[in-house]
Formats: C-alpha cells, structure tokens, sequence
C-alpha cells in the first residue's frame, strides 16, 4: 500500500464517504423532487437497517477471515421461532403484550446467538471452511422454516409486537416538519457504534484483526484464534436476532419462504463496499453503515428513475464489482 | 581465480529509483560482464534489491536506463526480463506448491504437443535432464511442499536453466541454508559461471562473497560506493565500506550465567520430530541450539509453545512441571518466542508497528475497569522499543510492510520481550539481516541476559552461535547429539556433531 496523504484527507480512509456523496447527489437529481424529501430518506434508512444490522456483524465475520451465507435462513428460522413463542406466552400469561413480546425479543436473540454459535463451533472445532458450513446451515435452516410453517407464514398475534415494528423513537424538526427516527434505523447506529468501538478499543477488536490478517502469527502471538473466531459468529447471531426481531416486527408475520431471502449477498456486498477487504485482517463498521445506505439508496433511485427491479439488480451486482475494482485500484 | 571476464553484457546506466518521495537509488551506474560472478553487497535498504528488481523488469526506474548486449533495453515485465535472458532467483521462492517439480520449471512457457495438449513426457525429461546437469538427485515429479528450502532453490535455478537465462540474479541465495547446503551451491554457481552464465550474486554474507565471487560491488544508502575485483578488497573493508563506519568486534562479550536452572526439558518426545531432549537453562544463560535445518531445532522450540503435542517428557520452570498446551500457556508461564518465520508466523504485516509490538502482550495494557486497550501506554512503551532499538520507521503507525527486513525483525524482537518473559527463545534471530541490525541484535540478546532472562538461542549461523552462546546443544535428527562447552564450541566439533562426519564438512 503507498502511503496516504496525512491527516488532511486520504482517499482510502474516506473514499467510501465521497461515494456516498456523490451517489447522493446523483439520486437527488434521477429521483427529483422526491428523492430528497425527508419521509423518502427515512424510509430508505428503514429499509436498510433490516439487512443493515445483520451486515454490521458480517463485517466482523469477514475481518475474522470467514463468510456466513446463512444469515438470511438464521433469520428466518428465528423470527418463525420468536412470533411462535411470542403467541405461545400471549395464551398462556394472560394477553399481557408487553411482555409477551420482551420475551419473544429476548428468545429471537439467544436463538440467532446459538445458531450463529453452532457455525461457528463447527468452523473452530469441526475445522470445516466457513463457506460450506454456512452453505450448509444455509439450507438446514430454511428449510427447518420451511416445514416448521408448511412453507407458509407465522402470524404474530399480538397488536402491539407490529406497533413496535413502525415505532419511531427520537424527533426533531427539520425546516417545519416533525421528523423521527424508526426504532431499527436507531438500533442500526448503536449497534455500529457498539461494533465499531469494541474493533477498535478492546483486544478482542485487535485479535480480530490479526486472526484474519494472518492466523499463523496470531497463533504463534498467543492469540486463541479458535475463541475468536468463534465469538465473530456469535456476534453475527446476535445482529441476526435483533433484526428478525425488527423484521418480524414490521410486518407483524413472518413468511418462512421470503423472510430474510437473499440477505446474505446484500450484507456481504454492503461489507465489501464499505472496504472491508474480503481477505479478512481489516475493516471498518461505519462503512459497512455508509455500505449498506449506498445500495438502498441505488434501489430507491431506480424505482424513481422507474427501471424494473430485475434491471435494478443488474445495476447492484455492477456496483458491487465496481467498487471493489476501484478499491483495488487505489492499493 | 577470475575466470575469462568478458566485455559488458548487462549495464545499468544512471539509474534513479524513487518511492512515494523516497529516493532508493541514486544515479547507480553497473557493468556486468560476460561470464562473471558479481557479488553485490549491502545492508538492508542500501537499495541491492530494488536495483535487481529494475534489472529483472519487476519495477521500472524513476529514470536511467538498463542495456543488455549494449543495446539499451525496456524491461516492462518479468517477461521481457525472461526474454532477454535475464532470470532472477527471489529471497522468497516463487513456485508452487501443489505442482510438481517438472510443471513449475515450465510454470508460463508449457511444452505442449501437437494438439495444444500438455506434453508431460517432454517436460518431466528435460527436467529430468536439467537436474542432472546441476547434479542434483531431485525427482521431476516431487511437488514442492515436501521439499527443503535448498531442493527449492535447486527448482529454481533449473527454471532459470530452462527457459536458457544468460544472466541469472540471486538474491540472498543462501538464507534458508545450512552451510553443508550452500557448500553444494557454490559448486553449482561456479560450474554455471564455467558454462558461460553471468551471475549476480545479492548477499549480505560478507565471507560467502568473499570466497565465490570474482568482483565486488557494494551499495550504500542508494549510492553505489564500491566496485572492484574481489582480490583487491578484505571482508573487514567490505563490512566497512558497506556500513560507512569501522567496525569493532559484532559480537558483544559474552555474559557468565547465574547457576540456578531456571527450564529444564526432561525426555521430551514428539513422534517422528524430536526424540527423548532433555536440557538445563540456567538463569542468564544463552544456550545455543545448532544443527541442520531439518534437525529438529524448531520443532524443540514449538513443543515448548504447545504447537506439537509431546508423546512423552515434560518441561520445567522452577523445579515446577509446566502444562504447555497452546501459546498462551507459555506466555502464561513466561516463555516468549521469536518465530524463524518473521513473515509467516511473527508479525502481521498489515498491522502497524504498534500493533504488532504489543500484540502478545495486549492484555498489560487493558488494566482498566472496563478492560480498554490504553492507547496512549501502549504508545508510550512502543516509542521506548523504536527509541532503544533504534527501529527506523516515520511514525508508530506505520504498517510492517513499509519496514525493511531489518527493521520488522527488530519489532519482532520487541513484541517477544514485551510480555517480560524470563525465557527467551530466539529462532534464527538475524536471518535476513544486515550487519549493523545484526550487531545490534546482539546487544539486545547479550543485555537481555545480563538482566537474568534465560535464552535459547537456536541459529544456522555457525558464527552467532560462537559468538553468543555459553553452551550449544548440537542436534542431529531430532535427538542431542552433544552438549558443547567453552572451548569446544567451534565450527569443527559443531558440525561434526551436527552432520555426523568429519569428512562431510571437510569436503
């Protein structure tokens, strides 16, 4: 790598932030006027925190040196798990809503941990590559939904568990008009600043790093590779938890076929834009953040520019190369 | 000694070379005649590799130009390099290790039949045929991985055979080898040269060139500041002249150690590597571990670090039987390790030099509540490490692969001794050093001992192992074949020991 050009400004540090930017003002113009009203933008940060949150934890599945294809079918498998629950505890305590759905929340997590932890067991311990496990669990629990639901959906049965779902927490005002933020698009910024700051302040952060970087060293340097990159798949469990929870939410039903489908290749590539080098050994959860905006905001310009959604995931699976060849050009 | 010396068949004119800001060559002009072996020598950084990157067509000048047969020539890629004949031998080999021999001599330029097909039969024989001419017992079908660092070098060379190079570049040919090893390898660069090959030979040995090559050229900071034949320069003025300075004595006086034990190995075995090592290290002690490269050397060292199960023995610190099952362990119980393998199992290259230092020892510096990495200590003892072993780097940030060799060894070094461990092992502690880093490496090991940290020290170098250690343990295929002390430590009763003949170092 040449050297960057200080502490004034080095493209590889900020080169996704001016991606973004510039993206920004080329949506603004494709989807004028609506593009830049403030429900538009809102919506689209919604929109990406599903697969947003799930990618912040892919983020430290790729720094590790692994891959987990299975998110999508994790997430699935515990949304179906939680809203049953959740039904479960709403007969049995009464109709008492609330907590009812902390219950199903906190089920939805320790079961996306678990899972994320089988993975990971059976990476560290079974010493099988990540791809093939993940492809394995992939299609293991999909398909468990699958037949958990006879193919079809879970109903939430509770009101206030899809309330939750549209819930919005934080207002302001912008120019007159009373803006809030939805609940996942807030859970999106904590648990990228939750991430970010456990990668760059604490050991297991800088473990991380090294295990992908280089294992061998790692090893050598008393690191115990194995526990962390097993707790890389513990993390990612966790972030699919919390965004079945939202996701379960927002729709207030879980359809075992769609639910989470093809979140794995969104949450990767919103990795890989956001320069985490695919290799593993570095990487940044913000611009897994500034990722993950980047290809809604793709999405959401082509539907303005009324181009059909097959032409638009033509257009993503572009950028996605795109931008890692001009990674890959700035080295 | 100089053969025939013909007229100039590869010169450098004016070359310049400039990175990211920083010249690393200076306006360097070089003959290289027909037929010769040219030694060029200098310390880590001087430029040498740069200079036969720009030679083999791997990086272009900032300006000057390259002739070969005195028509000046553009070496875009080591394609055109291969073309004009001008092959180079890489420190790190570049073959690969699933293939066999036959199909990495060939790697690029495949025979091939009529039909387009692989013609195996026609490579394996001229591999088969190259090899004997190199008088080397290698079969064209071995693949790479189970081979020794020297039956690599010898594919190497024969790729260079094959695709008929005139001018054949090495670069630090002899770092991974034992000395009975590079004894086979000058023969085979003399019987080259006899053939008609001009060879350049890179090295930082400065008795190999002394002993293999017809002239000298030696770089220094970028600037080419010597070029003679080799009888009109000693090895003394070579180091000089390369260092820019006089040199005393590179070792420093060696330290008498305390007389408690502080580890002790008793009957340790790992099937098929090592067999039945038993050893004392006394406090203060530096304790050599000499042998060929397949001894079993390292395999001692990885033992102790709990990287291979032992079937049988224990180790002990203290009179107190160690439980050694990871590195951790060994951390725990205060043995630190500096890897053989700086690239493939000491540093993180894309780590900074921060991060590598304390790497090992990151725990001390997350003290706090809530157990966060304390940044500003960790840069407070790392700037003291940059400070007192003088690691040239622009700033604490800067990531390992921007540091030469040197440099990267010295962070190593570093990283080995930040988690205060009272043993030390050292694995090839110099290898891919220059002479100055070396001396000072020394001093470290030598002051590292003076304050009671026990060393061993494991090393190729017959010399450093002299030079440093109060005993040597001489292994010879996985067992100790001697315990060698005071006088008895020479290069004679070492290799005996090591190779089990006489007349084998003899020869």
């Amino acid at each position: 790598m040449t050297a960057t050009s200080g502490s004034r400004f080095s493209l590889e540090k900020h080169g996704s932030v001016l991606a973004l930017g510039v993206l920004f003002i080329l949506a603004g113009i494709i989807g004028w006027p609506y593009f830049l009203q403030v429900e538009n933008l809102v919506n689209v940060m919604r929109q990406s925190s599903y697969t947003g949150i799930i990618a912040l934890g892919m983020t430290f599945v790729i720094i590790s040196g692994g891959i987990d294809l299975s998110v999508g079918a994790i997430a699935a498998f515990v949304a179906s798990c939680g809203v049953l629950f959740m039904n479960y505890v709403l007969v049995h305590n009464g109709g008492n809503e609330s907590s009812a759905i902390l219950l199903g929340i906190a089920v939805m997590l320790a079961l996306g941990f678990l899972c994320g932890a089988l993975n990971g067991f059976l990476i560290t311990k079974g010493k099988i590559v990540p791809f093939i496990v993940t492809l394995g669990t992939m299609s293991i629990f999909r398909y468990i939904s699958l037949q958990m639901a006879n193919a079809g959906e879970f109903a939430s049965h509770s009101q206030a568990y899809g309330e939750f779902g549209m819930s919005k927490v934080i207002s302001f005002d912008v120019s007159g008009n009373n803006v809030s933020l939805p609940t996942p698009v807030l859970a999106l910024f904590l648990i990228a600043f939750i991430l970010s700051f456990i990668l760059h302040n604490t050991r297991y952060g800088r473990y991380l790093c090294a295990v992908g970087s280089n294992a061998r060293v790692a090893q050598y340097s008393a690191v115990r590779v194995d526990r962390v990159r097993f707790w890389a798949y513990g993390v990612i469990g966790l972030c699919i938890g919390a965004s079945a929870a939202l996701l379960a939410a927002r729709f207030n039903t879980v359809s075992t076929p769609n639910f989470g489908l093809g979140f794995e290749l969104d949450a990767i590539a919103a990795v890989i834009i956001g320069g985490t080098a695919m290799a593993g050994g570095r990487g940044s959860v913000w611009g897994t953040v500034i990722g993950v905006f980047m290809l809604q905001i793709i999405q959401n310009m082509l539907n303005m520019a009324g181009l059909s959604p097959y032409l638009q995931g033509v257009v993503k699976g572009v950028v996605i190369i795109a931008s890692v060849y001009i990674q890959r050009q700035r080295q | 000694m100089s053969g025939t010396m013909g007229d100039v068949i590869l010169r450098a004119e004016g070359i310049n070379k400039d990175f990211g800001g920083v010249l690393v060559l200076k306006d360097v002009s070089l003959d290289v005649r027909r037929g010769e072996i040219l030694g060029i020598i200098g310390e880590n950084g001087a430029g040498k590799s740069t200079l036969m990157k720009i030679m083999s067509g791997i990086y272009q000048p900032t300006s000057g130009k390259v002739l070969m047969e005195g028509k000046s020539v553009r070496i875009d890629t080591a394609i055109d390099a291969r073309r004009l004949g001008i092959s180079l031998v890489p420190q790190e080999f570049n073959l690969i290790r699933d293939l066999p021999v036959y199909n990495n001599v060939f790697l690029g330029s495949e025979l091939r039949t009529r039909l387009g097909l692989l013609d195996k039969e026609a490579m394996k024989a001229r591999t088969r045929e190259l090899l004997a001419e190199l008088n080397v017992t290698i079969d064209p079908e071995a693949r790479i991985e189970r081979m020794s660092a020297a039956e690599k070098q010898m594919v190497e060379i024969c790729k260079s055979l094959a695709f008929e190079a005139s001018v054949l570049i090495m670069d630090e040919p002899t770092t991974m080898l034992t000395t009975y090893e590079i004894d086979i390898l000058f023969g085979l660069v003399r019987k080259l040269r006899e053939r008609g090959m001009t060879i350049i030979y890179i090295s930082h040995k400065l008795k190999e060139v002394k002993a293999l090559c017809d002239r000298v050229a030696i770089l220094r900071d970028g600037v080419l500041v010597h070029e003679s034949p080799i009888a009109d320069i000693s090895v003394l003025e070579m180091a000089q002249r390369m260092v820019g300075r006089e040199l005393g004595s590179i070792f420093p006086a060696k330290h008498e150690p305390g007389e408690d034990v502080v580890f002790e190995a008793r009957g340790v075995t790992v099937p098929g590597l090592v067999e039945d090592i038993s050893f004392t290290l006394r406090k203060g002690e530096i304790l050599g571990l000499a042998g060929l490269v397949g001894a079993g050397r390292t395999e001692v060292a990885e033992t102790i670090l709990g990287l291979r199960k032992k079937s049988a023995g224990e180790f002990l610190k203290n009179g107190v039987v160690l439980a050694l099952d990871e590195p951790a362990d060994a951390v725990a119980s205060g043995i630190s390790y500096l890897s053989e393998d700086r690239q493939g199992a000491g540093i993180v290259t894309g780590f900074t030099v921060t991060e590598n230092i304390t790497l090992v020892s990151l725990a001390n510096y997350c003290r706090s509540l809530l157990r966060l990495i304390d940044k500003g200590g960790e840069r407070k003892k790392v700037q003291g490490y940059v400070d007192s072993f003088r690691i040239k780097t622009e700033s604490l940030d800067k990531r390992l692969e921007n540091l030469s060799g040197g440099n990267q060894q010295k962070v190593s070094l570093a990283k080995s001794i930040d988690t205060e461990p009272d043993i030390l092992i050292v694995d090839e502690p110099t290898r891919g050093v220059d002479v100055s880093a070396k001396h000072e490496i020394y001093l470290f090991i030598n002051d590292l001992a003076k304050k009671g940290i026990s060393c061993l020290f494991i090393s190729s170098e017959l010399e450093e192992v002299i030079g440093m250690c109060n005993r040597v343990l001489v292994m010879r295929d996985g067992k100790i074949a001697a315990t060698l002390e005071g006088r008895d430590i020479n290069e004679e009763d070492i290799m005996f020991n090591a190779t089990g003949a006489r007349e084998e170092f003899a020869s």
